[in-house]
């Protein structure tokens, strides 16, 4: 027989979780207010399938739409079974499909109406009853933004901020508030009714592979840590580049524009994930507070600086993919004489020890030649080279690029040989790229992220000191562009590069941005 | 609709592991300068013996796989009275478009001799990715072909379900254990119910309850003895539940008691009639009247709660099944991961072993 046990085992934690890949996730009551809306159609249900089909949903999970359409719970069922369908990654399970959607509820209602809260706080208690346990709750806000500090109030008003023996969150999209202002007016209406750790500011790039990874390169590698700082990197730059237009979205895009879209959140997130020190911990607080280092280490421009530093153009009509395009301006639902930038591009620094003197180029554009997300660290040239000679196609400096669209991976592009008897050097890259160096696929982003809510892991998302300083870094250059309301907006040609003088931005530095 | 699988393929009668390394590289490169956005799976070699009769089956069970593929896999095939090397070597892909990136997998099948198996390593190794871990195996047994293979692999695939007496099975995956890292597909067709189990017990007040545990049964296809130890082993393991050998009983179950704190919980493994391998359930009374059933269903698996007030709840858990084949594919992908619970588990379910 074996030997005794020591009894404190059960005391301390459970021990069946130990080993485990799928840790144990706290039942729970899933809320998506604008249930009938695009995001929750397209990406939301579909992730929530993929974790009921991958067994990695809480034991009990319970899911309930809130929207304005009027419609039953069975048409609802209905709609996110087709949902499911058309926008999930595999094909659906009949029996997971089944149980997951068996008794999916909806409320129908403005989200100003006490009866959508109070039917809302049944339905929830109704589970509770049924688990004999409350269950966690997660509202997620899957609503346009002026919606958020409604829907909170209203929540907080009915009592469905917290709960007892169970955790209560809210998830919001973006975008979160629309400038600094907003978003401080935004953050303290939440906070009226949550505490900081209930609320999950999603920004849904934070859960790609990609961006992990960049931490994961960082700093599980010696080969890159020595050279990641001013003395050897001569800029970085940073592109999200889409080849769509804005898709019917005119009414949102107009208020918004490409700082708002794509800057504001995505872009300086991946600015202060490559930038950040290493965190002491990899949980929430630990890694957020490295980031916001790195923001708050970024010196907002003088608004009288901003066209030195950056660049807004439109797109015209054009070309792209061997089809006639239209321009921003002849979009339906777009004012024709509108002002709202599709491209934009910024010069920044981060005045800190590491990166002092080192430029970070940002663009974004909507109808650019291709689909790119990337990240170049683009390191200095040798400073003595015996080895080049006539012939040669040139040294290149080494680069550093992380991709995240279309295909995520890893390359590093380093000088070689090329075969022959003389010594004629160019660039090749090693690469690294998840389809061949993984047998796994990477999940759906918002797959991560749903399930982190529900951990109540809030690692890879915002915090409200880190949303204000990304909107203290954007304010001035709105401000400056908002102002001028008389210079002419430069277009680019739809299917292009972008504008030229966004390549001014670059070669006033003797650099030049990398090819899309 | 999926893109259709292309192959490019090599093959060649009596010839020789450089021969066979020469051309899979030679069928890279020149598909390679075809496509340069094709470029080859760098993730794990898998290295399967079998016999040449059966070689279709395991191929087709390598197939159903599903995404998980080692990018390498080298199918030796050993043959009766064969003396010559044939090898077909083929490389497949699925060509990507809009400038993605399309992986290129490589199967090499060779068929070998009995004389050959006392040294396969010298076959195998060279057509190998030398910088890339390996798996291996050997499905019909070949006990020699592995023997002379372990040093080369990294990790041994096993199937404890697979011989008839657990006690043996259990014997050799403690054996390959010590030697080298062992994925074993009855530990993982048991993954779902310990994630499950294990949610089941975070709750605190049932995690509590747990530590007052009475009895114990877990049900399984007949053919997954080892798989149903192996939940038990885990379990006490976990647990810190001494173990003491249980008994046959009736058409192949298994009964007896465990210890914790001198407290006694029945145990009961018993067969179930199902059509796949694998456990059907899993019951844990805690308290008399109180208990929590698992049983596998339609879509996941359906979970029953008995109280101590006499009432019950009924719920489904959802996940879908992986199938045999997706079992297989899990294990390939294990090959990359390490799992510290299957050896205290491997450990105490052979304690449970009937002697």
């Amino acid at each position: 027989m074996s030997t005794a046990p020591p009894p404190s085992a059960l005391d301390l934690e459970n021990p069946l979780s130990e080993g485990l890949e799928r840790q144990p996730v706290h039942p729970t009551s899933l809320v998506i207010f604008g249930a009938t809306g695009d995001l929750a159609h397209r990406k939301l249900l579909p992730a929530l399938y993929n974790l009921a089909h991958e067994g990695a949903m809480p034991e009990r999970f319970e899911l309930v739409g809130v929207g304005r359409r009027g419609q039953e719970h069975a048409d609802f069922r209905q709609a996110t079974v087709e949902s499911i369908e058309r926008f999930c990654r595999r094909r659906p399970d009949k029996g997971v499909l089944e149980g997951l959607l068996s008794d999916i509820r909806y409320v129908q209602g403005s989200f100003d109406e006490e009866h959508v809260y109070a039917e809302l706080a049944q339905t929830l208690a109704h589970f509770d009853e049924r688990a004999g346990q409350p269950l966690n709750r997660v509202f997620y806000l899957s609503t346009a933004p002026q919606f958020f500090p409604l829907i909170a109030q209203q929540l907080g008003a009915a009592g469905l901020n917290e709960a007892e023996d169970a955790e209560v969150r809210i998830v919001i999209e973006k975008p979160f508030g629309y400038d600094l202002a907003s978003a401080r007016q935004l953050n303290a209406q939440l906070l009226e009714v949550f505490d900081e750790p209930q609320i999950f500011r999603i920004d849904h790039y934070l859960g790609k592979e990609t961006v992990q990874n960049l931490m994961a390169m960082r700093f599980a590698n010696a080969l890159f840590e020595p050279v990641w700082n001013r003395n050897y990197i001569d800029h970085v730059q940073i592109t999200a580049a889409e080849d769509i237009g804005i898709e019917g979205r005119a009414g949102y895009y107009e208020g918004a524009g490409a700082l708002r879209d794509l800057v504001q959140n995505h872009m300086l997130q991946l600015l202060a994930l490559l930038a950040m020190e290493p965190p002491t911990a990899f949980d929430a607080d630990r890694l957020r507070d490295e980031k916001l280092k790195v923001l708050e280490a970024i010196v907002p421009p003088e608004v009288q600086d901003v066209p030195a530093m950056a660049v807004r153009a439109q797109y015209g009509p054009g070309v792209v993919g061997g089809e006639r395009v239209p321009g921003y301006r002849q979009e339906e639902g777009v004012a024709p004489d509108s002002r709202t930038p599709t491209y934009a591009a910024l010069k920044l620094h981060v005045s800190n020890w590491r990166w002092a003197g080192v430029p970070f180029y940002l663009r974004t554009g909507k109808r650019l030649a291709r689909k790119l997300t990337e990240i170049a660290v683009v390191l200095r040239p040798v400073p003595h080279l015996a080895l080049q000679s006539s012939g040669s196609v040139g040294i290149q400096a080494n680069q550093i690029v992380f991709t995240l669209q279309p295909d995520e991976g890893v390359s590093v592009s380093i000088g070689a040989k090329i075969p022959g008897s003389r010594m004629r050097i160019r660039p090749v890259n090693m690469e690294f790229r998840y389809g061949t160096s993984f047998l796994s696929e990477s999940p759906e982003a918002y797959e991560r992220l749903i399930l982190d809510v529900m951990r109540g892991d809030a690692t890879l998302f915002t915090r409200n000191d880190e949303i204000e300083a990304l909107w203290g870094i954007i304010d001035p250059v709105l401000e400056a562009w908002d102002d001028d309301t008389v210079s002419s907006i430069a277009q680019y040609a739809a299917g292009s590069s972008g504008p030229e003088d966004a390549a001014e931005l670059t070669e006033e530095d003797s650099r030049m941005w990398r090819r899309l | 609709m999926a893109a259709a699988v292309s192959d490019d393929v090599w093959a060649e009668q009596n010839t020789t592991p450089d021969a066979i390394e020469a051309a899979l590289r030679e069928l890279l490169r020149r598909r390679h300068a075809v496509n340069e956005n094709l470029a080859p799976a760098r993730v794990l070699n898998m290295v399967v013996i079998v016999d040449r009769q059966w070689k279709g089956e395991i191929a087709n069970r390598l197939e159903r796989a599903g995404r998980y593929h080692a990018s390498r896999t080298v199918l030796c095939a050993v043959e009766d009275g064969r003396d010559k090397l044939d090898a077909v070597a083929t490389v497949s892909y699925e060509e990507p478009g809009g400038g993605r990136i399309g992986v290129m997998r490589e199967q090499v099948e060779i068929d070998v001799g009995p004389e050959h198996v006392g040294g396969l390593q010298t076959i195998v190794d060279p057509v190998l990715v030398s910088e890339l871990p390996t798996i291996a195996w050997s499905p019909h047994g070949h006990e020699q072909a592995v023997e002379v293979l372990l040093p080369l692999i990294d990790v041994m695939l096993i199937d404890s379900d697979d011989p008839r007496d657990p006690v043996e099975a259990f014997a050799r995956a403690q054996e390959l254990c010590d030697r080298v890292y062992v994925v074993d597909l009855a530990w993982l067709r048991t993954t779902p119910w310990r994630e499950r189990l294990a949610a089941a017990f975070d709750l605190p007040q049932r995690l509590a309850a747990l530590s007052h545990a009475i009895e114990l049964e877990v049900r399984h296809q007949g053919g997954s003895a080892a798989s149903g130890l192996l939940l038990t082993g885990w379990l006490a393991s976990r647990l810190h539940w001494e173990r003491e050998p249980l008994a046959v009983e009736g058409r192949g179950d298994l009964t007896g008691t465990v210890e914790r704190d001198q407290d006694e919980i029945a145990v009961r493994l018993r067969t179930a009639v199902q059509e796949s391998p694998g456990l059907a359930g899993v019951t844990v009374t805690c308290t008399r009247g109180t208990s929590l059933s698992l049983q596998r269903g339609v879509g996941g698996l359906d979970a029953h709660e008995e109280l101590l007030d006499g009432s019950s709840r009924d719920w489904k858990i959802v996940g879908a099944s992986r199938g045999e084949g997706g079992i297989l594919g899990e294990g390939i992908r294990q090959a990359l991961l390490r799992d510290p619970t299957y050896g205290p588990a491997l450990g105490a379910a052979r304690e449970l072993c009937p002697v």
